[in-house]
């Protein structure tokens, strides 16, 4: 019993990584259906911001804290930045937006090997975030190390924000506006060209977000956003776009889902078998979990 | 244009191609560079696959490694057990493994032909069974990148974890032999060149046969309007389903051909990042033309040996460059430059005849 509600937190703290990583994604992808691959490194902006951070605020938990917005801040910039120079210029041809972030990926990363080194570098966690904490006692207690719980605290609040902002707030309102009919949306009299560079800001923002979690459970290194991005997609084909609630429902699943399987396979045929899960419930649902409707035939 | 030129210009290119390939190619270069041109017509291999399924059939296939692994897996794991001799495990098992005997689905692949046919029909079997499940729910554009994406990711860490039987993150090494003849001998390394360009002509052949057939128009017309051609009565997912099987069998035939002319063949080269940069050179030569993706793949290969090697950090920010603004701002590749300039400058002769007769 214990092993399963182990496993099933396990899972579901692999679940709330995705879902930080993924919602930047969702509102990107969802927003302009620009699927960019520099999002990982948007990640390991967080990740060595967080990094920097600790180098110059010597208190872990003060540094950890400050980090958050930080992050934030950087990856939401460079995001823009991005928007600005190039994805503008391509969104009629989602394939190729695809194709060119992947070419600012790899020059990301090498600016990255170039800054701080190809190695990977490590942060101390703060001393509040080292402990565990015991949900079952007894003679096979069931334990869950604090940062996980910060991790789910973090992706909780994130989600929950997002909502907030998408529902009551005129930017949201605006975003929601462009997702569901642009052109309605711009004769409407919504900057649409602008709402795009925000929502570009806050996505990539949040992967910024997802890279301080990330600093808590793994190395720093170049190369660590192209070994998450993968999985984060996959959250929000599943999920289906446009909607938050498929990407977070998809990100725990797929995080359960995972973790069961490693626990009763490997981890690498379990990468297999949740490939296979994914094709087989597309079958079922190919536009994703939920998905806005429309009359349009694709 | 007048109809003889028309069909005459394909036929002098591909005797063009041939010359330089068997005669030139082998007179001017060296050993060693002719065993790494050899590697790059492998590439060119798969950039022809990816010209038909992407450039005309509009599928961004980000997985043509899992293909290319594929043909390079079942035709390295046949050259292991050959060179190991009858009743012999393969020199890695003996190493890791604790088997004592091969594993059931090593098998097969002793046998020469089932390891030959293997090595286009397991990709076909893969590509095949993964289209007819995403074409048919009609999964299309990003989605199905991103699927095939993940098949290469997922792929590639199948065979790191499975060290006993796979060799893991080295892959398989040290190939010594190919169906008999020592690899370590200059000219059986020349032979092997020259199946290979052979091998890559034939593809192109075929490729240029399909893309000017009715099936190929068919495949430009999913392309540009999905919708459309269904109304019109045909199946869609059929009509990429066989772009994507033939690119892949096309991938798998590269990687078989990769082993014997390198030696080895290992997740590094199968995986997220290899796959997209089989896309590269296609993209950045003219992903519709098949003489634009073929060169490109080979320019873009050539670029990276020779500039990685000295260079390494500036080759990164090189090939993201050009990455980007072949994709962002020429979108039809290298091969494109020459039809707008064509097009400019008769656009410039049509102002200067306009001017003139406004003088007049």
């Amino acid at each position: 019993m214990t092993v399963i509600l182990g496993q099933t937190f396990t899972g579901i703290s692999i679940g709330a990584v995705l879902l930080l990583i993924a919602l930047g994604l969702s509102l990107t992808f969802g927003q302009m259906n620009v699927i960019n691959m520099a999002h990982g490194e948007f990640i390991m902006a967080g990740a060595y911001t967080t990094y920097v951070l600790q180098k110059s605020i010597s208190d872990a938990g003060m540094s950890l804290l400050v980090a958050l917005p930080v992050a934030f801040l950087v990856s939401g910039a460079l995001g823009a930045l991005l928007e600005w120079l190039l994805i503008r210029r391509l969104y009629l041809r989602p394939l190729d937006t695809l194709l060119v972030t992947w070419g600012v990926s790899l020059m990301l990363q090498q600016l990255a090997r170039d800054i701080f080194g190809a190695p990977n570098v490590q942060t101390r966690a703060p001393d509040w975030l080292t402990g565990n904490v015991t949900l079952i006692g007894g003679a096979d207690p069931l334990t869950v190390a604090n940062s996980r719980l910060f991790i789910l605290g973090l992706a909780v609040a994130a989600v929950v924000a997002l909502a907030s902002t998408l529902r009551l707030t005129p930017l949201g309102r605006r975003i929601r506006a462009v997702v569901q009919n642009r052109d309605l949306a711009e004769v409407s009299g919504i900057s649409t060209a602008r709402v795009d560079r925000t929502a570009f800001f806050v996505g990539s923002g949040l992967a910024g977000i997802a890279g301080v979690a990330l600093t808590l459970v793994g190395p720093i290194g170049p190369t660590m956003g192209t070994n998450v991005i993968i999985d984060a997609f996959l959250v929000i084909v599943v999920g289906g776009i446009g909607q938050l609630k498929g990407t977070v429902i998809v990100a725990f699943v797929l995080g359960v889902l995972q973790s069961v399987l490693e626990y009763s396979t490997t981890v690498s045929v379990a990468k297999v078998l949740v490939l296979v899960a994914i094709v087989a419930f597309l079958q079922w649902r190919p536009q994703g979990l939920y998905t806005l409707r429309t009359r349009s035939l694709v | 244009m007048n109809p003889l030129k028309g069909s005459l210009r394909p036929v002098a290119g591909f005797a063009g191609a041939a010359v330089l390939l068997f005669a030139v190619a082998p007179l001017a270069l060296t050993d060693f560079r002719l065993g790494l041109l050899a590697k790059y017509l492998c590439t060119a291999m798969v950039a022809v696959g990816i010209c038909l399924a992407w450039g005309r059939g509009g599928l961004l296939t980000l997985g043509q490694g899992v293909f290319f692994g594929l043909g390079g897996y079942a035709m390295a794991m046949h050259l292991k057990i050959a060179d190991a001799g009858p009743g012999n495990l393969p020199d890695f098992m003996q190493l890791y493994g604790t088997a004592t005997e091969l594993p059931w689905w090593w098998r097969p692949f002793a046998n020469p032909a089932f390891a030959l046919a293997a090595t286009v029909l397991l990709p076909m079997a893969v590509a095949a069974l993964l289209g007819l499940f995403v074409f048919r729910r009609r999964v299309k554009g990003a989605y199905f990148a991103i699927l095939s994406q993940a098949l290469a990711a997922a792929f590639a860490i199948w065979l790191i974890g499975q060290q006993a039987t796979t060799g893991g993150t080295n892959g398989l090494t040290d190939i010594q032999g190919f169906f008999g003849y020592d690899l370590d001998d200059p000219v059986n390394q020349r032979t092997v060149y020259f199946i290979i360009a052979a091998a890559l002509l034939a593809l192109i052949a075929l490729a240029r046969q399909l893309i000017h057939s009715r099936y190929g128009e068919l495949l430009v017309a999913v392309r540009d309007s999905e919708e459309r051609v269904r109304f019109l009565g045909y199946d869609p997912a059929n009509v990429k389903l066989v772009a994507y099987v033939v690119a892949a069998g096309m991938a798998g035939l590269a990687g078989a051909l990769f082993v014997p002319a390198v030696g080895i063949i290992s997740p590094a080269m199968i995986g997220i990042v290899p796959s997209i940069e089989f896309v590269i050179g296609a993209a950045v030569g003219g992903r519709a033309s098949l003489v634009g993706a073929v060169l490109g793949a080979i320019g873009v290969v050539w670029a990276k040996t020779a500039l990685s090697e000295e260079f390494p950090a500036a080759w990164t920010y090189f090939q993201g460059l050009l990455f980007i603004v072949a994709l962002a701002f020429l979108p039809g590749g290298l091969a494109s430059l020459a039809g707008m300039l064509r097009r400019r400058r008769a656009r410039q002769r049509k102002a200067t005849v306009v001017a003139v007769g406004e003088a007049a």
